[in-house]
């Protein structure tokens, strides 16, 4: 800019330099940047586009299964047990027993349950425990973090804010959380519900460390100052003005605790500690296959396969933002 | 004391001091200020003078701790005033901008959603009014094309630009008191003379006073009416801008205005001040600039210097102008 001689700030605007910043960089806000960074990168990409299959299947599948009696998940067919995948229905079922296109995609398991459904309802549970664990951890994580960062020289007694919160937060990564979480879960009666707070209440830990580091950076940062000195009071200040610049590590972390926490449920339901069994998830369909592995291997490959492609996806997705979130990353790309 | 309440802000013997693990350390040590309205004061000074300190105190966003003195403004105490007051005055009465307009703005908003923030804060307009009145605003400060402007990002625009917005932001509400800690230290020259001549025909439009805080004694001549000259935490000289410039009697004024490069001379060598400012935690009991000053004498080490009265609304911190 030094070389304008602008003696009124119109001549500002015109000067070449600008005029071209400005005619490529007003169409583009920061998430469209995101946005075109991240579509660079196949395998994210890949991942994305899974999860949003995932995500149609899952609602799709609700539906089906809830409200479409030939697609129930818990209808026996004692004459179709065990049948692998892609084979017809038996033609000696009643009318009102037979599946849809009477065939079994997926196979049927050792009560002659169609397997396909079972897959379906429990790609409801698994999505939404994922989600709804994130965002309970995302919720604690958020508020301890920032409230570190933020007030943490204020002291309460001999310590201050910031050590007793980030020293709670090493006590509870101290935990071996999956046996903390089976042993709550053993506690509490059986319920989807109880396993969604459970998770999320265990998983809080890393996103409060990042959002305190964040925190402790744009706590000095001038436009926090500049927001102090035009009178925005502090939770806008925090929430409106230093949250959403502390979310980029926060929510590459998410995405792929969305990972951790469907792995974690499959996990308990495959030791049956989860959803109790007529409800089916993906991982109480691979325990109960466990016993046929030799005659019947779809039972467990289908929901393994299930599970591997999903937490592959959102860890895909995760280090796809990762990536694209990484200024020096964005500049080499383009 | 008469003279007193017609000031729209007053410091009196203001400390500040900060917490270090070698003990605490004054930044500030008595300092007196007024203010009247519409005037504007420039605080000169090094870096770590204090002028920062003490602008900061004001709007109590320092971290250091007052030790003693009192900040009132308007007749209310600063240093006082609960949180949902000081709130309402930091904008709303006294506004602000700062040194780096680069990184003053939030990056992840656009300038207008901050702009409308301040105006739906302190003056609770809709969203419509505020848009409107956002977009006056940044014609006012002479941003081209605000309309478009307004949709942007702060990474968008010119360091000038930002400067603007920063303007606009601090006289949103019409402020009588206007802090401005080096508004034009980051940009260049060219730009830093727009910023200054906009600051000017907005203080004579709304009535603002101006404390300009500043180490560039070219933009004080230019823009204040008094200067006052830090030098470790203390006041060395204050009066007008025409008795400080011509008729400088502190030791350490004369050394700055001596230190300024000279046009006509290029070929001319640099003085500088020989020696460094002393460390606020190794303060010399005496005169804080005794140790490099040409004219030192018995008392300058023994003992500090008190505001010598030199001519009306002049004076120095010197023991050669005591009589």
């Amino acid at each position: 800019m030094s070389i304008q001689g602008g003696q009124n700030p119109a001549s500002e605007a015109l000067a070449p330099p600008f005029a071209e910043a400005e005619a490529l960089g007003s169409a583009e806000t920061p998430t469209q940047q995101l946005w075109r960074t991240f579509r660079k990168d196949r395998l994210a990409m890949l991942g994305l586009y899974v999860l949003l299959a995932l995500l149609v299947v899952a609602l799709v599948g609700h539906v089906l299964t809830s409200f479409w009696p030939i697609f129930d998940p818990v209808t026996v067919r004692l004459p179709d047990k065990l049948r692998p995948p892609l084979s017809p229905a038996s033609s000696s079922l009643a009318k009102d027993l037979l599946p849809p296109f009477h065939s079994y995609p997926f196979g049927t398991d050792e009560f002659g349950r169609n397997v396909l459904a079972r897959m379906l309802q429990g790609s409801f549970i698994s999505l939404s425990v994922g989600i709804v664990a994130v965002s309970i951890s995302l919720a604690i994580g958020l508020s301890v973090g920032g409230l570190a960062g933020f007030y943490g020289q204020r002291r309460l007694g001999p310590i201050s804010i910031d050590t007793l919160l980030m020293r709670f937060t090493d006590v509870v990564l101290c935990f071996p959380t999956f046996f903390l979480i089976l042993t709550v879960v053993a506690l509490l009666p059986p319920s989807i519900y109880n396993i969604m707070i459970v998770i999320g209440m265990t998983s809080w830990m890393s996103t409060a460390r990042f959002v305190r580091a964040e925190f402790l950076a744009l706590r000095e940062q001038d436009f926090v100052t500049a927001a102090k000195a035009l009178g925005l009071p502090e939770w806008r200040i925090i929430f409106r003005h230093m949250i959403p610049n502390a979310l980029a590590p926060v929510l590459v972390s998410a995405t792929i605790n969305v990972a951790h926490a469907i792995l974690t449920e499959s996990a308990l339901s495959f030791l049956g500690f989860g959803v109790r069994p007529p409800y089916a998830t993906w991982g109480n369909i691979l325990a109960d296959g466990r016993s046929y592995i030799f005659d019947a291997p779809w039972l467990f490959l289908i929901p393994g396969a299930a599970i591997l492609i999903v937490v592959l996806a959102f860890n895909l997705v995760g280090e796809g933002l990762r990536d694209a979130l990484n200024p020096k990353l964005r500049k080499r790309s383009g | 004391m008469a003279d007193e309440s017609r000031e729209l802000l007053s410091i009196r013997d203001l400390h500040v001091d900060f917490a270090t693990d070698s003990g605490s350390v004054s930044a500030v040590r008595g300092i007196d200020l007024g203010i009247a309205a519409g005037e504007t004061v420039a605080l000169v000074g090094e870096s770590g003078s204090g002028k920062s300190v003490t602008a900061m105190s004001i709007m109590r966003l320092s971290e250091g701790r007052v030790a003693a003195g009192s900040i009132h403004f308007q007749g209310r105490d600063l240093l006082n005033v609960p949180a949902a007051e000081l709130r309402q005055i930091r904008g709303g009465q006294i506004g602000m901008i700062f040194q780096e307009p680069m990184t003053s703005l939030n990056p992840v908003f656009t300038i207008g959603r901050q702009l409308e923030e301040v105006l739906t804060l302190h003056q609770r307009l809709n969203a419509r009014a505020a848009r409107a009145q956002a977009l006056e605003l940044l014609q006012r400060v002479g941003i081209p094309a605000p309309e478009r402007r307004i949709a942007q990002y702060p990474h968008e625009l010119s360091g000038g630009m930002k400067q603007r917005v920063m303007l606009a932001m601090a006289i949103a509400c019409r402020p009588r008191l206007l802090i401005a800690d080096e508004p034009t230290t980051a940009l260049d020259v060219t730009i830093q003379a727009q910023i200054m001549a906009l600051l000017r025909s907005l203080q004579q439009e709304f009535g603002m006073a101006v404390l300009l805080i500043t180490h560039d004694l070219g933009v004080v001549a230019h823009f204040a009416e008094r200067v006052l000259v830090m030098y470790a935490g203390k006041i060395v000289e204050q009066g007008s801008v025409r008795d400080v410039f011509k008729r400088a009697s502190h030791p350490y004024t004369q050394a700055l205005l001596a230190a300024l490069p000279d046009p006509l001379k290029p070929s001319a060598r640099l003085s500088a001040i020989p020696g460094r400012v002393p460390s606020p935690s190794m303060l010399p009991p005496g005169c804080a600039f005794c140790a490099r000053c040409a004219h030192a004498f018995a008392p300058c080490a023994e003992r500090q210097p008190p505001l010598f009265a030199i001519g009306p609304g002049h004076g120095a911190a010197c023991f050669l102008k005591e009589q």
